[in-house]
């Protein structure tokens, strides 16, 4: 008989074989294996007698991962982090805010004027994108190099898996996988980056809970709305001494909310469309290690802040120009802007919002960070108050906080719109380049509309039930 | 200026070092394929960024590393790419971290596998290195966190472990760039043939699977001559191996002869972690 040997025949051969060599095999050779991992590593270890008299790692560990003291330490370190961010980016931010937009915006204004540039060459390039792109430079940048270095360190220390460690068990209850912690915390930097994260997740259900609720951890592009609002509208209400301290725990109090609302949309998600139970995992805490300092900086200077910060460039050019045009462009005496504004005032109203700053979220879309010169740019349009910024259209940035504040009272402003507008900014739509990513990332149509959507339906009910109740009460 | 090595230049490690030249991304025409292979959180990006000299972000959590981050390096005249593997503690196929490493060790054809190694936690690590070196024969222990061992009072005899392991096996400290010269001189010696790996293989099975393996890896060996583990892929097609029993199949398995190196490619995100 001859036999020849094909693929199938070794496949019909290994099926046949499977019957003589157990079950448990695969047991026997696992066992093998540690066997003799466990036999090599004994005889190739050696163990000096010398014991540390201390041992930081556990000590550390007991403070930091305990029942009652891994919750507080996680608030105090968050609140160190957002206060060293946003007591230290002020200085820097005005130093770069008076060099792009009060020295060199000016300079090629004229330069373009003895050029002559048509009016609206120059305000295209000149008032719309270049000035938009300084703002956010001059905005993010100095916040964003103070608080990633920050954020690194703690990570390169192994801080992280301490904190997905206090978190787990309320994923679990939640329905949500453990290692969700992880890729939130990596969505405080920017919603994509920790959508691209959440592959350390293997359960696809798991890993779409994790997707659509990785908006809840505000990204950098919405730091600086939650900061500049804070400290404008709910630092003015404690004395100056206390001012700083009570802005950054009402940016503190929006980011646990976010957390908040990250464990209940994943509860719902896992009752609902999502449904089924959490998978374990073994979270590995390793061990403590003291974090190389220059690298660090470098790395996140490079690597985290300077790519995010090109991003958010790349996107407020065009939205700088889109604003000018719909600012510039006049349909029966009134500009396109204020046209939409008008259409929006009435929503906006019932919500708690305006329609200038609804506009603003249609406008940034693609990136969160440009909000807020959108919102004072279009409020000086709407409201005609004069001796602010440089015309129709302009982006710009004011001299003090008390500029801003009369900007937004002229614009009808109130506590109540402050309030919204933080937790609007907290709960509304991921940033145009999260929804791709999303898209990349999982291949549905579906998932990626119910994650851009879900968020925005629950910032509108969250903020028309606040102004409903805050109407209530204030009467 | 001179171009011209003094020939006793040519194989002295300092020399050697200092003309190391980290490529960064550039990996075109490269004569050798390094991956990166190990358990979560052992410092496979740092040692990565030593090597190629990019600035591949490093945390301090298992599983950072979700996609495979290339990158390449110019040593005593070779150009070398290097592939960083997602971290896995078995490579059973048990999650998708582990079937990227494993797939990429097996039909990627990496001229060298380096397995970095927690030294403080060697026996759980060996596990790993064990499961590798039944894929491939040649590979680089790279023993790593040294220095983190030596604080909790632990020495690993390298000597003894090579013997043991049949490869070379590297001490290093990543973080503070020790032992990468010697690291470089292995992977360097593996790679053009200096050193002949003789990797350990697992040996205490039952009498029934050895007949078994022996029956069923002859077969292999037939079918696909020039296969470096047929006695492993043999052993996976007993344990009913998805994968490879599609590679069978399909005839995958006999590009895998040691002669061309195939990197199979596949989609990468975009910018991957920030």
């Amino acid at each position: 008989m001859t036999y020849r040997t094909t693929n199938e025949g070794i496949l019909a051969r290994a099926n046949a074989l499977r019957w003589d060599v157990g079950e448990n095999f695969h047991d026997v050779l696992m066992e093998t294996i540690y066997t003799d991992a466990a036999r090599i590593a004994d005889t190739t270890v050696i163990r000096s007698g010398r014991r540390q008299k201390f041992n930081w790692d556990r000590t550390l560990d007991r403070l930091l991962t305990s029942r009652w003291t891994g919750f507080p330490t996680m608030l105090v370190l968050l609140m160190g982090v957002f206060w060293i961010t946003i007591a230290g980016a002020n200085v820097p931010s005005a130093l770069l805010a008076d060099l792009l937009l009060d020295t060199v915006h000016p300079a090629l204004k004229s330069f373009s004027a003895t050029l002559g540039v048509p009016w609206w060459i120059d305000g295209l390039l000149l008032d719309g994108a270049y000035l938009s792109a300084g703002w956010v430079i001059s905005v993010m940048l100095p916040p964003m190099a103070i608080f990633f270095p920050l954020f690194t360190l703690l990570e390169d220390f192994g801080y992280l898996p301490r904190v997905a460690f206090n978190l787990d068990n309320l994923f679990r209850k939640a329905g949500a996988h453990g290692k969700q912690a992880l890729t939130m915390s990596m969505g405080y930097g920017c919603n994509a980056a920790g959508i691209v994260a959440t592959r350390i997740i293997d359960s696809p259900r798991e890993r779409l809970i994790a997707i659509i609720t990785n908006n809840f951890a505000l990204c950098n592009g919405r730091w600086p709305t939650q900061i500049l609002i804070a400290s404008l509208f709910i630092g003015a209400l404690a004395p100056p001494a206390l001012a700083g301290l009570l802005s950054a725990s009402a940016v503190v109090a929006i980011a646990l909310l976010g957390i908040a609302l990250t464990f209940l949309t994943s509860w719902f998600l896992s009752r609902t469309m999502l449904k089924g139970e959490a998978s374990s995992f073994s979270l590995e805490l390793p061990p403590y290690r003291p974090p190389r300092i220059l690298q660090t900086l470098y790395t996140s200077l490079i690597d985290r802040t300077i790519i995010v910060l090109w991003r958010a460039v790349i996107f407020a050019v065009p939205a700088g120009i889109v604003i000018w045009l719909l600012a510039n462009i006049h349909v029966a005496d009134l500009s396109l802007a204020e046209h939409i504004m008008n259409r929006l005032n009435p929503f906006g109203f019932l919500i708690g919002l305006n329609g200038v700053i609804l506009l603003a979220y249609i406008i940034a879309i693609p990136a969160n960070e440009i909000v807020i010169p959108t919102v004072l740019m279009l409020t000086v349009l709407s409201s005609g108050v004069s001796g602010y910024g440089e015309g129709a259209g302009v982006l710009f940035e004011l001299e003090d906080n008390m500029q801003y504040l009369s900007v937004f009272h002229a614009g009808g402003w109130s506590l109540l719109t402050a309030v919204n507008l933080m937790l609007f900014s907290l709960v509304h739509n991921p940033c145009s380049t999260t929804i791709y990513t999303i898209y990349k990332e999982t291949r549905s149509a579906k998932w990626t509309t119910v994650a851009a959507l879900l968020p925005v339906a629950m910032g509108f009910t969250l903020c028309f039930f606040v102004a409903q109740i805050w109407r209530l009460i204030a009467g | 200026m001179t171009t011209q090595v003094h020939p006793s230049c040519e194989t002295c490690p300092v020399h050697n070092l200092g003309n190391l030249i980290k490529l960064g991304v550039d990996m075109k025409g490269s004569d050798y394929v390094i991956a990166l292979a190990g358990n979560p959180n052992t410092g496979k990006s740092t040692v990565f960024n030593a090597l190629t000299g990019l600035h591949q972000h490093t945390g301090n959590w298992p599983g950072k590393t979700v996609v495979r981050a290339e990158g390449g390096f110019l040593f005593a005249g070779k150009r070398y790419k290097v592939v960083d593997l997602p971290g896995a503690y078995s490579l059973l196929s048990t999650s998708t971290d582990e079937d990227v490493a494993r797939n990429f060790i097996l039909f990627g054809q990496p001229d060298v596998t380096v397995i970095v190694v927690d030294a403080t936690r060697l026996e759980r690590n060996l596990n790993l290195v064990l499961q590798v070196l039944e894929i491939t024969d040649r590979a680089v222990v790279c023993l790593n966190l040294t220095d983190e061992a030596e604080r909790h009072g632990i020495r690993v005899d390298e000597r003894l472990l090579t013997k043991e392991l049949g490869v070379p096996v590297i001490p290093t400290a990543a973080r503070q760039d020790i032992g990468i010269q010697e690291l470089l001189q292995a992977i360097n010696d593996v790679a053009t043939g200096v050193f002949v790996c003789k990797p350990w293989r697992i040996k205490s099975r039952s009498s029934a699977l050895e007949r078994a393996i022996d029956d069923l890896a002859t077969k292999v060996a037939a079918q696909f001559p020039g296969l470096s583990n047929a006695r492993w892929v043999a052993l996976r097609l007993l344990d009913g191996d998805a994968r490879i029993i599609e590679a069978v199949r399909s005839g995958e398995l006999a590009g895998l002869s040691r002669t061309e190196s195939q990197i199979e490619r596949e989609p990468v995100g975009e910018g991957a972690l920030s």
